[in-house]
């Protein structure tokens, strides 16, 4: 949290150019806005110069058709200018809305392509945030930021043309308060920000403190900290309202001070007038006009001020947008790719290595995961892997879907190195059910063929029927359309599994990599499963990381893993009467479920 | 609005700051409403002059001056307003939410593990700040509102009443449609949140599942409904542009159409003789110090229905009674605990549950002696100790602390007297010293170390640059598994308790630490009760007694040496540890 409330300097060029890019699409847009935005500035200023005439022209020459005439065109005037105003207000926020969805998509699409090692690096909460809230904040700068800018500029230079034509020695009387209210406001808005700071640190200690201790509630009742907490949370919530009321104080000064300044504008008009009124040179309708315009100065000044913040946040968000954007951890992609249509399903694995942290260090080796791995699987044929905890099982199934690349050695299916294969032609090929069911929200049906419109309904449910997920899902309201909830909180560990396996059939893959999970379930749920697993295994090149007896007992090979090398492979009795790890990971792990079973 | 009745014990606290703000209040609007009228006096003066071509200066001095100088005291007033007001809502926010983390402090365990975190920020944070809200802006602003209101109409009925009800007529609508688009706007907003979270949550699922997607090639069709869920997104923001972008032209409008009649007929009257040009200039000045009142009542209107809702959701939670606290039954005699415990026939249920989590548990444990507690997952072995501490009390047989029913010891008197070690080690992001001391209110240096020493945190923590004084979780220094669980011991140790409770408070330990730290603790446990939770044999072996729990209940009890010769889950556990150690050598 603390990384995304740092404020950086307001104004970046390199940042700048950069983003003003993503306007280049809608530049016409912004035109338009701009010639909207000065449209609007001026009827603005306008305004007192109708009063000006209406009083001058109008009501002082007793002219009464001709008041009703000035008032008309001033009502049409505002009406109009309402229009625009709406129009550009609009508009603005248009821009600034396609922007930041041309951004967004960027930003994901970006995403997608980074591999799998940039995930393993990088939290995702931060990733959220900079698809969501990062590209949130450039919408101010991109709406509001650009075209109000103009839209405040033009306004004051109004004011400043009809003052200065109408009367130019009373202009410079009245705008002879103009710096006083410049500093003034400027000075606030420092002040202002500053003190905003300070706020917003407070409120980031209020809340740590909170989910802290909300978190660890237990821990402070039974140590019986709540007094000696409570005193530190009042110090902090302390802190927070002394900053807040540092920040009422500016709030009060200015104001008021905002208003005294405007009367003493008024103040010196008045005396200016009656000081020239011998020379008749100020009418009364250019003392009204000067008080309607005295108070549109501060406005646009103080909207200006404004930007400033705007400009700010948007620096530090673009910043850390753009350094995603700029992440190029992706697949090594050769330029030249071998296509791969059709699938027989050998798999080899000629001499292979693999660290996480290839380059870790010159001095020494790299800390290899993998090593000098070597097997091959005719088509059709099952695989079991077997091994401790941290033995490499998962790293292994990890490569042959070309989730990471190996740094020697070579992986082939039907003769071809997969490094020579677009990743997604490959995976296409490779049906992966992982560990831990990913379900996500949406319906039954679609977390089946993940929204895949090639797999008609039929068969996702002969899929579902298939592993004997159909049973439980026809139950469902709504059947295959029911609604499965932010990862598949509402089902049960058998029943996400089961679905997992269907989605895996649905795709009818060549190839099955399976790593079972080893939580356990109700004897019949058990059942259901080993039996769909034997359907899976069918007539398909399948891996599978094994924890269930049943699955080893039919593979045609198990790969016995220890310590990232192949220790011992073979069938079961085999690899039973080596009496080496094998045995020993038996006795651990599968005999329970011979003495279960019988 | 009726929820914001509960705020008044904090509004009574700050009476005489709020009075005094709601007279400020009337003190500048008094001095700013006279304005307008110097100014018309002033103009109507500048007229005579041009007309008479006579020297005038003099008296309009007098004007500008009084204008100038009503200005500072209306400026003062404005000032001290905010001042007391809103100081006072800030005020009233502190003690509302020290209130809350005060009440949230007494509340048990359950509440919190069926409550989630993120809500009770929510409620610690907008809550809040909303109810302080319509404290503060929602006292200022319409008692503002209500003087200017008064006062200018005030003023202006006696320059011209026939008049004043003719500019008033758009009046009432700008009010109206302030109130209108700020509900509509509340409305677009939330629909607008919605689909943002929507967004979010895709985000979410799609980066979190990322290996899902990338291993069946779904990377395109994800992307597609990101985008639709990204385009109704800004579809819905356009819509809540609609409706803001059309606030303000509309509202210049309706004033607008106030400032054309105004003028029009004031100069149909000024041209009849029957107003003077004076007049008239004051009455559209006080026209325009109608246009922020009217404003403000439709926008004060929502930020008393917006704090209102708060504090209703506030509300739920302060009228939340503590489950667990001391009775009328509580014996305020007892002072201190010697650390004999019984189990007798205990069972525990928790809320809404169809089964029991603890059935008939009857368990014996004299003081100083140490019992080991094993079990698969799920068998019971967290609740069973969690019952000593009460974060859950017993609901059926009884237990008993020195023989005494542990809800009659006063719970800060039982509390004190355990160090508990819970299994998800839990450390303030606060230096090493002050987590290890975290229990104690007065100790020495030397204990400090000795609890650290008996952890064996303390080599760990003199390797930091600060040491001690190593703020955890800072600047990237991030304790590993052991080295959290290890501080976690230390902290329960320093408490020099009763009662000393380990809930798989190992685990993450490598078997040579935890080696030294059983022979440390060994002698720290001399004269005090401990219970150990533990998956491990190495670390359970060596207690006076060791129970097997399953589904809820002890199956298995005995020494080491006798349950391994029972041949039962204890003994199978042991022989599965041989094998594991064995493999890890080969």
């Amino acid at each position: 949290m603390a990384e995304e409330e740092i404020l950086g300097k307001a104004y970046d060029a390199r940042l700048m150019r950069r983003l003003i890019k993503y306007l280049k699409p809608y530049r016409w847009h912004v035109a338009l806005g701009i010639v909207l935005s000065l449209l609007v500035s001026a009827m603005e200023a306008v305004r007192p110069y109708f009063t000006k005439i209406a009083v001058d022209t109008n009501i002082v020459q007793g002219d009464a058709h001709g008041l009703l005439v000035t008032m008309l065109m001033f009502l049409a005037v505002m009406i109009v200018r309402g229009f625009i105003q709406y129009a550009n207000a609009y508009l603005t926020q248009w821009i600034g809305q396609r922007t930041i969805f041309d951004l967004r998509m960027e930003v994901y699409h970006h995403l997608q392509k980074l591999s799998l090692t940039f995930y393993d690096r990088n939290p995702i909460g931060r990733l959220i945030t900079r698809v969501t809230n990062d590209v949130e904040v450039l919408n101010e700068m991109f709406s509001s930021g650009i075209v109000m800018v103009f839209s405040d500029v033009f306004t004051i230079a109004g004011i400043f043309y009809f003052m200065f034509t109408m009367n130019w020695k009373l202009a410079l009387v009245t705008l002879s308060v103009l710096p006083f209210l410049f500093y003034g406001t400027f000075l606030f808005r420092k002040k202002a920000r500053e003190t905003y700071r300070d706020v917003r640190i407070q409120i980031a200690r209020i809340n740590t403190f909170m989910q802290e201790h909300i978190t660890g509630m237990l821990i402070d009742q039974i140590f019986n900290r709540e007094k000696k907490s409570y005193s530190k949370f009042s110090d902090i919530n302390a802190s927070h309202r002394d900053a807040n009321i540092r920040s009422i104080f500016y709030y009060a000064v200015f104001y008021p001070s905002v208003d005294l300044i405007g009367a003493v504008a008024v103040g010196l008009i008045i005396w200016y007038a009656g000081h020239n009124a011998l020379e008749g040179v100020v009418t009364i309708g250019t003392v009204m006009a000067f008080v309607q315009f005295n108070e549109m100065f501060w406005r646009p000044i103080r909207d200006l001020s404004e930007k400033y913040n705007i400009l700010q946040t948007a620096m530090a968000s673009s910043e850390r947008l753009f350094q995603l954007l700029d992440d190029k951890t992706i697949l090594n992609i050769p330029p030249t790719l071998l296509p791969l249509k059709q699938v027989r399903g050998d798999i080899e694995f000629r001499n292979v290595y693999f660290s996480y942290t290839p380059q870790a260090d010159h001095e020494h080796a790299p800390a290899w995961i993998l090593k000098n791995i070597s097997f091959s699987i005719q088509q059709g044929q099952t695989v079991a892997i077997v091994g401790h905890t941290g033995a490499g099982k998962t790293t292994m199934i990890n490569l042959l879907s070309r989730f990471y690349d190996i740094q020697q050695g070579e992986i082939l299916i039907d003769g071809i190195n997969i490094q020579q294969v677009d990743p997604k032609d490959l995976r296409k090929h490779i049906a992966v059910v992982l560990q831990d069911v990913f379900l996500f929200s949406g319906n039954i049906q679609n977390n089946i063929d993940l929204g895949n419109d090639a797999i008609p309904l039929e068969r996702v449910k002969a899929a579902a029927r298939l592993v004997g997920a159909n049973r439980f899902i026809d139950a469902l309201p709504n059947a295959y359309a029911a609604e499965v909830k932010e990862r598949g909180a509402t089902l049960s560990v058998g029943q996400k599994q089961l679905l997992s396996f269907a989605r895996a059939l649905a795709f009818n893959p060549r190839i099955l990599v399976l790593d079972e999970a080893t939580s356990s379930v109700d004897t019949e749920t058990e059942q259901l499963i080993q039996h769909a697993i034997k359907k899976m295994l069918q007539g398909r090149t399948s891996i599978v990381i094994a924890h269930r007896l049943s699955t080893i007992q039919s593979a045609d090979k198990i790969i016995v893993l220890h310590k990232g090398e192949i220790r011992e492979m073979g069938n079961h009795q085999e690899l039973l009467a080596l009496n080496g790890i094998y045995r020993k990971l038996y006795e651990l792990q599968y005999k329970d479920q011979e003495i279960k079973s019988n | 609005m009726r929820p914001l009745l509960r705020l008044k014990p904090y509004l009574l606290r700050y009476k005489k700051t709020l009075l005094f703000g709601l007279l400020t209040v009337i003190g500048s609007n008094v001095f700013t409403v006279v304005q307008p009228m110097f100014l018309g006096k002033a103009v109507d003066e500048l007229k005579h002059g041009i007309e008479s071509h006579t020297f005038v200066s003099g008296d309009l001095l007098l004007w500008a001056g009084l204008i100038v100088g009503f200005s500072i005291i209306a400026g003062i007033c404005t000032f001290l307003t905010r001042q007391t007001i809103i100081v006072a809502s800030r005020h009233i926010e502190f003690d509302l939410r020290n209130d809350l983390l005060s009440h949230l402090q007494k509340l048990s365990y359950s509440y919190f593990q069926n409550t989630p975190t993120g809500d009770l920020m929510a409620h610690a944070t907008n809550d809040i700040s909303a109810v302080r809200n319509a404290v503060g802006p929602g006292i200022m602003y319409p008692s503002d509102t209500v003087m200017t209101l008064s006062f200018v109409l005030m003023m202006m009925f006696m320059a011209d009443w026939q008049l004043t009800l003719l500019v008033l007529i758009p009046m009432p609508f700008v009010s109206y449609v302030v109130y209108r688009l700020g509900k509509l706007v509340n409305k677009i907003f939330t629909d607008r949140q919605e689909q943002f979270s929507l967004l979010t949550t895709h985000a979410q699922e799609t980066l979190s599942g990322v290996r899902i997607i990338k291993a069946y090639v779904r990377e395109e069709y994800e992307s597609e409904r990101f985008r639709k869920l990204s385009w109704e997104y800004l579809k819905k923001n356009l819509v809540l542009a609609q409706v803001q972008s059309i606030m303000w032209p509309l509202m210049f409008v309706l004033v607008g159409i106030s400032l054309v009649i105004a003028i029009y007929f004031g100069g149909l009257k000024v041209i009849d003789g029957r107003m003077t040009i004076g007049t008239l200039t004051a009455f559209t000045a006080y026209l325009s110090m109608l246009i922020w009142p009217m404003i403000a009542f439709g926008w004060v209107t929502n930020i008393l229905q917006q704090g209102a809702a708060s504090m209703n959701r506030l509300a739920t939670i302060f009228d939340k009674e503590p489950e667990i606290k001391d009775t009328g039954t509580t014996d305020h005699s007892i002072d201190h605990i010697d650390g004999g415990i019984e189990f007798r026939s205990v069972s525990f249920t928790h809320k809404n549950a169809a089964q029991p989590t603890l059935k008939n548990i009857n368990l014996m444990i004299e003081p100083g002696t140490t019992v080991a507690i094993v079990g698969y997952t799920g068998s019971g072995k967290s609740t069973l100790v969690n019952l000593l501490p009460r974060l859950y009390d017993i609901t059926g047989g009884e237990l008993l602390i020195d023989g005494k029913d542990i809800r009659n010891i006063p719970l800060d008197v039982l509390r004190s007297s355990i160090g508990f070690v819970p299994q998800e080690t839990f450390l303030f992001s606060e230096t090493i010293a002050e987590n290890i001391r975290y229990g104690v209110d007065e100790f020495k240096e030397e204990d400090l170390h000795s609890a650290a020493e008996t952890s064996q945190i303390a080599k760990d923590v003199l390797e930091f640059p600060k040491q001690f004084n190593t703020t955890i979780g800072e600047r990237g220094i991030t304790l590993s598994g052991g080295q959290k669980q290890r501080t976690s011991i230390a902290r329960a140790i320093m408490r020099q308790p009763k009662i000393l409770i380990l809930d798989d408070a190992l685990s993450a330990v490598d078997t040579f630490t935890e080696e030294k730290i059983l022979q440390h603790l060994r002698e720290f446990m001399k004269g005090r009760t401990s219970i150990i939770i533990s998956h491990r044999i190495s670390t359970v072996k060596d207690a006076d007694l060791i129970v097997v729990l399953q589904n809820g209940a002890i199956i298995e009890r005995g020494t080491h040496d006798d349950l391994v010769s029972f041949g039962g889950i204890y003994a199978d556990l042991h022989q599965k540890q041989l094998l594991e150690q064995q493999l890890e050598e080969m």
